[in-house]
């Protein structure tokens, strides 16, 4: 008796299970997706182990318990190829520092006069805008190269960089779009009322509110830039101005099947900055992706 | 002078300062336009009906670069290569996509842990390294092959292989799920959960569940992930070039689109025939995803 009473006035539990099967099925779908990570994730870490392996030993060992610590990769394939990795690992810094400062200062100007001002023929632009987002990189690169090699630009930086100072990644002038028409227009007429133009405003009211936008935009450059293959494999030819990746690929050539060990080695020290970037940024990574749906 | 007068003057004139303001904002972004996005857009469809070779000035050759096309049969196997590429590995990413975003949702304990474990490969996916380390794992004495000795299975040079070199490279992309998957998470948590709570009341299972609420509340995810996908599939370049070494072989099996355009452009300089497999390029995306806009009437649901 007691027994049905209780049950009728205690509110009905949300899920009708006993505990113990709530917790063996909640226990199997733990198992089940640290197992599944695992698998994801074990070539890569299967490769950080290796490159700490002798050569021999990568192609007999599938596990990842080591024996012993050997840093020789590490050394070998710093001093592989013509320079020191070290002076891949500038080039490719330089590359990105400019993208970056590039991508911050254009595509907040533009996103600024999208979203806070009116100017004849506003929603073709917009439209244009987002139109290149789509836009592949390999249907302007043939004209693009032209270009670039006539202004004398190849094996220069500047075919990477320049394109980023002119707003070319339409997707962070759309992300900023999207932040700023977020923000309170209240707070740009107050400063207007105060006497500010629209310079003061972007500088001294809208850029301070959106540090989030930015961060994300850093971000996502950062890692678009050390990751990207095609633009630097076509604009850097001479092995003295080589990035990370184009020096990577031509380490592969190059000893195709002799050294992975320092191959490896060397793969790793090119994913770590990409992997400490994943660390600091993840919070303006998911954010990021989940607002716009960039990768 | 009425207010309503002075009000218009006052609204033409701040008009007119915008206009001035948005110039001045925009001009980077003008400028990139010009010169590198549309400039160029405009520039290699006119290329694309010359014979050019950086050397000699551009010559226009009419339609020569059309017609051969038609009788190009390595273009042929890059087509076919790249469309199974796409049509294999963008649904099977999404399906792991929207599979693990389900398994993930609603309060899980350690979501974060596991969102960061899955979303970890699709940033390293793209790069140059994992490339190194697929060449290695799918080789002939790679990790693949000898954890499948370990059961006793004699593998093959998954790589060198024309039949799986392809496939090694579906895997990749696949393992990349986790960009669509944080994008499925983002949108499962708009679906108010007192829809599952009425539809298990009325005694709705699981699947029932699935197909009437999950699907039609997220499809307009579904859909976007689908369209971007897709587009991004067909650009792949990285990976075909560096595990192939750039040949796209074994007997181009691995040849994708933009590695063969690569090759004619880059490697012959034949860049007004490049210039027109680019727009080539450029028509068959505008078309997939035109084919997709128009099926989404059909299946895609908007509340509001």
């Amino acid at each position: 008796m007691t027994d049905l009473k209780e049950r009728v006035i205690a509110p009905a539990p949300p899920v009708p299970q006993t505990p113990a099967r709530n917790v063996t099925r909640s226990l199997a779908k733990h198992t089940g997706l640290i197992l599944l990570a695992l698998i994801m994730l074990y070539p890569v870490i299967w490769m950080v182990v290796s490159s700490l392996r002798p050569n021999d030993e990568i192609f007999r060992s599938p596990g990842i318990v080591l024996d012993s610590l050997q840093t020789g990769n590490y050394g070998e394939g710093w001093n592989a190829l013509s320079a020191p990795f070290s002076h891949f690992l500038i080039n490719s810094a330089i590359v990105v520092l400019g993208c970056i400062i590039g991508n911050l200062v254009s595509c907040s100007m533009a996103a600024y006069a999208f979203a806070r001002l009116e100017f004849t023929g506003k929603k073709l632009w917009f439209a244009i805008m987002l139109g290149t987002i789509m836009l592949p990189i390999h249907v302007i690169i043939v004209p693009q190269y032209i270009l670039f090699s006539q202004l004398g630009w190849i094996n220069t930086f500047l075919p990477l960089i320049v394109p980023k100072l002119l707003a070319t990644d339409a997707f962070f002038v759309f992300l900023m779009v999207q932040f700023i028409r977020g923000l309170p227009r209240e707070l740009d007429e107050a400063a207007r009322i105060d006497g500010a133009g629209h310079p003061r405003i972007f500088l001294q009211v809208i850029l301070p509110l959106m540090l989030p936008a930015l961060a994300t935009t850093t971000i996502f450059t950062f890692i678009w830039t050390w990751n990207d293959f095609f633009s630097q494999l076509i604009y850097l030819t001479d092995p003295e101005m080589y990035t990370v990746p184009v020096a990577l690929r031509s380490f592969v050539d190059a000893t195709v099947a002799t050294s992975w060990g320092s191959m490896f080695a060397m793969s790793v020290v090119s994913l770590l900055p990409i992997f400490l970037a994943f660390l600091i940024g993840q919070r303006y990574l998911i954010k990021g992706i989940a607002t716009t749906g960039i990768k | 002078m009425s207010a309503i007068g002075e009000l218009r003057r006052l609204k033409t004139t701040t008009r007119k300062k915008d206009n001035r303001a948005a110039f001045f904002f925009l001009l980077p972004w003008f400028a990139g336009l010009i010169v590198i996005t549309a400039g160029p857009v405009a520039a290699s469809f006119v290329l694309g009906f010359t014979d050019y070779n950086l050397i000699q000035p551009p010559e226009f050759s009419g339609l020569e670069n059309f017609q051969r096309m038609i009788s190009d049969e390595r273009l042929h196997q890059a087509l076919a290569v790249t469309f199974k590429y796409v049509f294999i590995s963008v649904p099977l990413q999404l399906v792991a996509a929207l599979g693990l975003a389900m398994l993930l949702d609603r309060g899980l304990r350690g979501l974060a842990f596991y969102r960061s474990a899955f979303y970890l490969p699709s940033l390293l996916g793209s790069s140059v390294a994992i490339a190194v380390l697929w060449r290695q794992i799918f080789g002939a004495d790679g990790l693949v092959n000898q954890a499948l000795s370990l059961v006793g299975i004699d593998g093959r040079s998954w790589i060198s292989d024309p039949s799986t070199a392809l496939s090694t490279l579906i895997v990749l992309n696949v393992w990349t799920f986790g960009a669509p998957m944080v994008i499925f998470l983002a949108g499962l948590r708009q679906i108010p959960a007192m829809y599952y709570e009425a539809a298990s009341v009325d005694g709705a299972g699981r699947w029932t569940q699935f197909r009437k609420i999950t699907v039609p509340l997220l499809s307009p995810i579904i859909f976007f992930n689908l369209v971007l996908q897709i587009i991004h599939a067909f650009q792949s370049f990285t990976q075909a070039f560096v595990v192939s070494g750039g040949t796209g072989g074994p007997s181009d099996s691995t040849l994708f689109y933009t590695l063969y355009l690569y090759q004619r452009g880059f490697h012959n300089f034949d860049m007004g025939y490049a210039s027109a497999l680019a727009w080539l390029l450029l028509i068959i995306i505008a078309g997939f995803t035109a084919i997709n806009f128009w099926a989404a009437k059909r299946w895609v649901f908007y509340d509001d």
